[in-house]
């Protein structure tokens, strides 16, 4: 299911196409082609985009600052954070073991283990949310045990951490996944074979040949992690100050029609979209590199 | 091999079982709460309450839109792969980065921005108006932020396929005296078909499952523009716990085999293309 977030180092081929007669197509149809595929583009992706800074900006900047330091907005943002910072390396040390126990070794059930794996990416974000109201809400399998040692999951900064790993779970595994198999085990097993312990063999043998695919998932489980709405929503109760998250934030002014202020902290978020865009960008140009040096 | 128990390679036991560890606390046990909670109703219960007639015009909303949204992308997000593959364009490299927006843009971002945009008010909803064309808060609506969630998986799908022909099987087509449209029509589009499959299919779970970005823009407006996820919100706002989990049942089994075509149009595509991936 992760087919379409996986890193992608391919050159630019353009010229081999469009040099040869027998592959080129006619200049009206080129340039149409281009101009209806970046209407499509202009529309539905980058005016969405522009909306956001001219609606965050459009009162001016004092406001859009005040929007931004405000104590809710502030402990929001704390939150988001919190959550990306234990969500993050819970899911890149599963997705590590993953990798490596799925592309390193033959067993039984790979297939339905790796099928397995995905789920979380074709569950609805609501119905991950709902499945932990069901186990540790006030009426699921844990609820009367929690309550009585009054221990708060659901409404609470746990819940919210919770359904964060779920919707981030995939991430990271399934970007390594197919990166570690196409890079087979010779190299892995060279290493044992002159000595090496399993710990130094992944640090020195296998990280070095994963580093741009891993750092690739961790951007995206972050900003993933960072941006998640359906999910957290139904298990953090909108308490201001205590359980909302940036979304939840936006959502919450933008419902008490304070458009500006839910602009601007939108406008957080969007940036941190730019950022991990770019940064995928980079190290998609650093993974192409090394393809053509090969 | 499998039968193997000695390994070269360390760390077997260690990785499998923290693998499997982690999987059935974070994902396989909740989900089967949603299970165990729904087989406390009775089977009539049960399709009682996932057929009212407010859920039916919901999951008729969410598949049709969805499939709509699913299938202009792939028109779409077919043309534009083809464009940033073949094509060189001014502002090539900002497009193909940007493509990725909706996977790092959060949801309840993009929603209030396109509601924003197709408001009554807004820059594109003010154009419409006179020609009595409604976007924010109707189908319609539903429809634009699920086509700007689902892009980048058709292009994303089809892209590295396209990268990775060959000239020379489109270069043979032609000196055996194809045109060019013919050339696509049974060269290059039967290759791209399972790649495009799947980016439709993977657009369509996507969308399906959508909440954030759809709730803001869609006006929730019972048997109008209500979504499946958001009546399984409001039976949870009314601590209706069993008809919430009931709906997200049939989402899940929805979900589940819709997961097995794309692993099923995953394979086909390696096959067709010679691609492992």
């Amino acid at each position: 299911m992760a087919g379409a977030t996986t890193l992608h180092a391919g050159g630019d081929v353009a010229a081999r196409f469009e040099n040869r007669a027998a592959t080129r197509e006619p200049a009206w149809f080129k340039w149409t082609l281009i101009t209806v595929s970046l209407a499509f583009f202009t529309l539905f992706l980058l005016m969405p985009l522009i909306a956001v800074f001219v609606e965050a900006l459009r009162k001016g900047w004092d406001t859009y600052l005040a929007a931004l330091i405000e104590p809710d907005a502030v402990s929001a943002i704390k939150l988001t954070l919190i959550a990306a910072v234990i969500a993050v390396p819970l899911n890149l040390t599963f997705g590590v073991a993953a990798a490596w126990a799925i592309t390193k070794f033959n067993f039984r059930g790979k297939h339905l283990l790796i099928t397995l794996i995905d789920l979380p990416f074709s569950v609805s974000p609501v119905v991950a949310g709902l499945i932990y109201v069901l186990v540790f809400g006030a009426q699921g399998w844990f609820g009367p045990w929690l309550q009585g040692h009054d221990v708060k999951i659901i409404f609470a900064v746990p819940g919210i951490v919770l359904a964060t790993i779920f919707v981030t779970f995939p991430f990271i595994a399934r970007e390594l996944i197919p990166l570690m198999q196409a890079q087979g085990k010779e190299e892995e097993e060279a290493a044992v074979v002159l000595g090496a312990n399993g710990w130094q063999t992944f640090w020195y043998v296998t990280l070095p040949n994963i580093k741009w695919g891993l750092l690739y998932g961790v951007i995206l489980c972050n900003a993933r992690a960072m941006g998640e709405f359906g999910a957290v929503s139904v298990v953090s109760g909108h308490i201001r100050g205590l359980t909302n998250t940036m979304p939840l934030h936006v959502e919450i002014l933008y419902n008490e029609y304070q458009f500006a202020a839910a602009f601007a902290v939108a406008s957080l978020l969007a940036l941190l979209a730019l950022v991990t865009l770019g940064i995928k960008t980079w190290v998609e140009r650093q993974a192409s590199k090394v393809k053509e040096e090969e | 091999m499998s039968r193997r128990t000695f390994h070269v390679l360390p760390g077997f036991n260690l990785t499998l079982g923290y693998t499997l560890f982690y999987l059935c606390i974070i994902v396989l046990i909740p989900l089967s709460a949603v299970f165990l909670k729904t087989s406390q109703l009775g089977l009539s219960q049960f399709w009682d309450v996932v057929t009212t007639p407010r859920v039916i015009a919901s999951y008729k909303l969410s598949f049709g839109a969805s499939l709509l949204a699913a299938a202009i992308n792939a028109v779409f997000g077919l043309g534009l792969a083809w464009a940033l593959v073949r094509y060189s364009f001014p502002g090539k490299k900002l497009v193909d980065a940007l493509i990725d927006l909706p996977f790092a843009l959060p949801t309840a971002v993009a929603g209030i921005a396109l509601t924003a945009l197709y408001a009554p008010n807004g820059w594109l909803g003010s154009a419409l108006e006179p020609l009595g064309i409604k976007v924010a808060f109707t189908p319609l609506g539903v429809l634009v932020s699920l086509v700007f969630i689902g892009l980048p998986f058709v292009v994303r799908t089809v892209q590295p396929i396209l990268e990775d022909l060959d000239t020379e099987l489109e270069e043979a087509a032609a000196s055996l005296g194809a045109r060019r449209w013919q050339t696509f029509r049974h060269v290059t589009l039967p290759i791209l078909l399972p790649a495009l499959l799947t980016g439709f299919a993977l657009a369509f779970a996507r969308a399906v499952g959508e909440y954030g970005s759809v709730i803001f823009i869609a006006g929730n407006i019972p048997m109008v523009s209500e979504i499946t996820p958001l009546m399984i919100i409001t039976k949870l706002e009314q601590y209706d716990y069993t008809g919430a989990t009931a709906i997200a049942v049939v989402m899940l089994l929805f979900s589940f085999v819709l997961l097995l075509a794309i692993n099923g149009l995953q394979a086909w595509t390696e096959k067709a293309t010679g691609r492992n991936r």
